[in-house]
């Protein structure tokens, strides 16, 4: 007879290892399963961490994670060929405790966060494939894994397995992702001394800052770039939705190229060495992507149920909450006895009721409007360029002449095509 | 700056190949015929799938699992899995 646990988690992501933290510290029997080598070694996001929700999990994590810079500012570029108009907040009590959010690198760091839900006592076991869930009479009952004998019970399962969640699609939880619902990013770690990034980016050395890149970066197709700093290394890199790659026949790693020659970027990361080179999806799809997340023994967590705020660029601060909210139902059911559809139905009530509900609802028609009408990242970003430029260009025009230039510039499309398009705009991310 | 290939990028990443392949094209005669495009050998990001002579080879040796292919195969005729455990790509640092 094959073991029986408590609770099953797939996946050693920052969803997946809330839960098993939290429930292995309330005393349930829990096992993780990874299917890399460790956890973190498939795991790719651009490196911003969030610290409110994380600390909620582990307090002061900050004094031992393994976090690369706290982040004191927060750059926005929006980038033509050859310029950019800039935005940017600085703020020194980001710096100071408790932080807002950091900049790390994953496979250093979803290793210490699975090694410390070890401690808590569940049991980790990597290097091992979920294939499917065992039903038996509708209810998930267990796993079957790619070990020999590889069959694993549980009260109830826990489906963190990314992105690509084909666990959950067996189970017919969702009709799978859609082309554009899922952005398609690479990135590289560029090695760069420690002084040369604070000398760069302006900082001191415990001091990070983040840049986030629209339009030409992605050719103005709806998606961003971005360039953080870590401590002696920066993250560079580029998304698109895949519907947009396919449309425009890109090729990923060429449009990360040409962000790495962009003369905005070229000299903020000159002489610093490429040291890998990653892809992976993003599930951008938002609210009305969110597939069935409980049924009976089993619930969804993480980018495996879509929860990822692309306007915002948070993603694992949704997933670790949703691990959280996880555990806390398995709590409430380990109690009732019962791990049934309707007893797990409120963790779907906290999702749907937190921030991470309320966030993607806010935002469920933007990406969709943004992909529909490329206008906004083609025409716009473009505009507000040659705008800024004519207006600072001393050239013996009279400003109220060039402010006269740069209204007709807005205008010459048509002064009701542009308020509507504002309008839209201002509609979907009110 | 000169532009790196994707040949340079892939010498970064670090792979535990299976013997198996883990991608599959599920009928070589859809690519062939039904798809002008060859859209998989654009967006892959690790250029896994090439067009030679008159078929899509496939180097999964040097894939990242990231599914783009699995959901951007206008024919679904792409069957996909992950590698066995512990196999495939091993992310280091970011």
């Amino acid at each position: 007879m094959a073991e029986k646990f408590d609770v099953i988690v797939v996946g050693g992501g920052p969803a997946g290892t809330t839960c098993a933290y939290q429930c292995a510290k309330n005393g349930l029997k829990v096992i993780q399963i990874e299917r890399g080598e460790f956890p973190g070694a498939k795991n790719v996001m651009g490196g911003v961490l969030y610290r409110k929700q994380l600390e909620e999990v582990i307090p002061e994590f900050w004094h031992e994670a393994p976090i690369e810079r706290p982040i004191i500012e927060q750059r926005l570029w929006l980038m033509d060929q050859e310029s950019a108009v800039t935005m940017s907040y600085k703020g020194q009590e980001w710096g100071q405790e408790p932080y807002n959010n950091f900049t790390v690198l994953r496979a250093k760091f979803d290793q210490w966060f699975a090694q410390k839900a070890v401690e808590q006592g569940a049991l980790l076991i990597t290097e091992t494939v979920v294939e499917e869930c065992i039903v038996e009479d509708g209810k998930v009952v267990g796993v079957r894994t790619d070990r020999p004998d590889g069959e694993i019970y549980a009260d109830v399962v826990v489906l963190a397995d990314g992105v690509n969640s084909l666990l959950s699609k067996k189970l017919g939880f969702h009709n799978d992702l859609k082309p554009e619902h899922a952005a398609l990013t690479v990135m590289e770690v560029l090695n760069l001394p420690t002084d040369r990034i604070n000398e760069r980016f302006n900082l001191e050395d415990n001091q990070g800052c983040t840049i986030e890149i629209f339009g030409d970066a992605t050719k103005g197709n709806l998606g961003t770039a971005f360039l953080y700093t870590n401590k002696e290394s920066l993250n560079i890199g580029v998304g698109t939705t895949l519907s947009s790659m396919i449309k425009g026949k890109l090729k990923p790693y060429e449009l990360l190229e040409n962000l790495k020659n962009h003369p905005m970027v070229r000299s903020l990361i000159k002489d610093a060495e490429p040291t890998e080179y990653l892809a992976h999806l993003i599930p951008e799809g938002g609210y009305n992507a969110i597939p069935k997340l409980v049924g009976d023994g089993v619930i969804v967590v993480g980018d495996a149920a879509q929860l990822v705020n692309s306007i915002h660029r948070e993603g694992s601060n949704l997933a670790m909450k949703s691990g959280s909210f996880a555990a806390e139902t398995i709590l409430l059911a380990k109690e009732a006895g019962r791990y049934t559809e309707d007893v797990l139905d409120h963790y779907r009530q906290q999702i749907y009721d937190s921030f991470i509900g309320q966030d993607l609802k806010k935002y469920k028609d933007a990406a969709h409007t943004f992909e529909t009408y490329p206008q906004y990242l083609k025409e716009y970003i473009p505009m507000l360029n040659k705008a800024a430029n004519h207006f600072f260009t001393v050239d013996g025009m009279s400003k109220s002449e060039k402010q006269r230039d740069v209204m007709k510039m807005f205008t010459e499309r048509g002064k009701w095509k542009t308020a509507q398009e504002l309008y839209r705009a201002w509609r979907v991310m009110k | 700056m000169s532009k790196a290939t994707i040949e340079e990028k892939q010498y970064l990443v670090r792979f535990k190949a299976d013997t198996e392949s883990h991608l599959k094209i599920l009928d070589q005669n859809t690519c062939l015929t039904d798809c002008d495009d060859k859209l998989c050998t654009l967006f892959c990001p690790a250029e896994v799938y090439k067009f030679e002579g008159d078929r899509i080879s496939i180097g999964y040796e040097g894939c990242h699992e990231c599914g783009s292919c699995r959901i951007g195969c206008p024919h679904q005729n792409i069957e996909w899995k992950y590698p066995k455990g512990g196999h495939g790509v091993i992310f280091r640092l970011a």
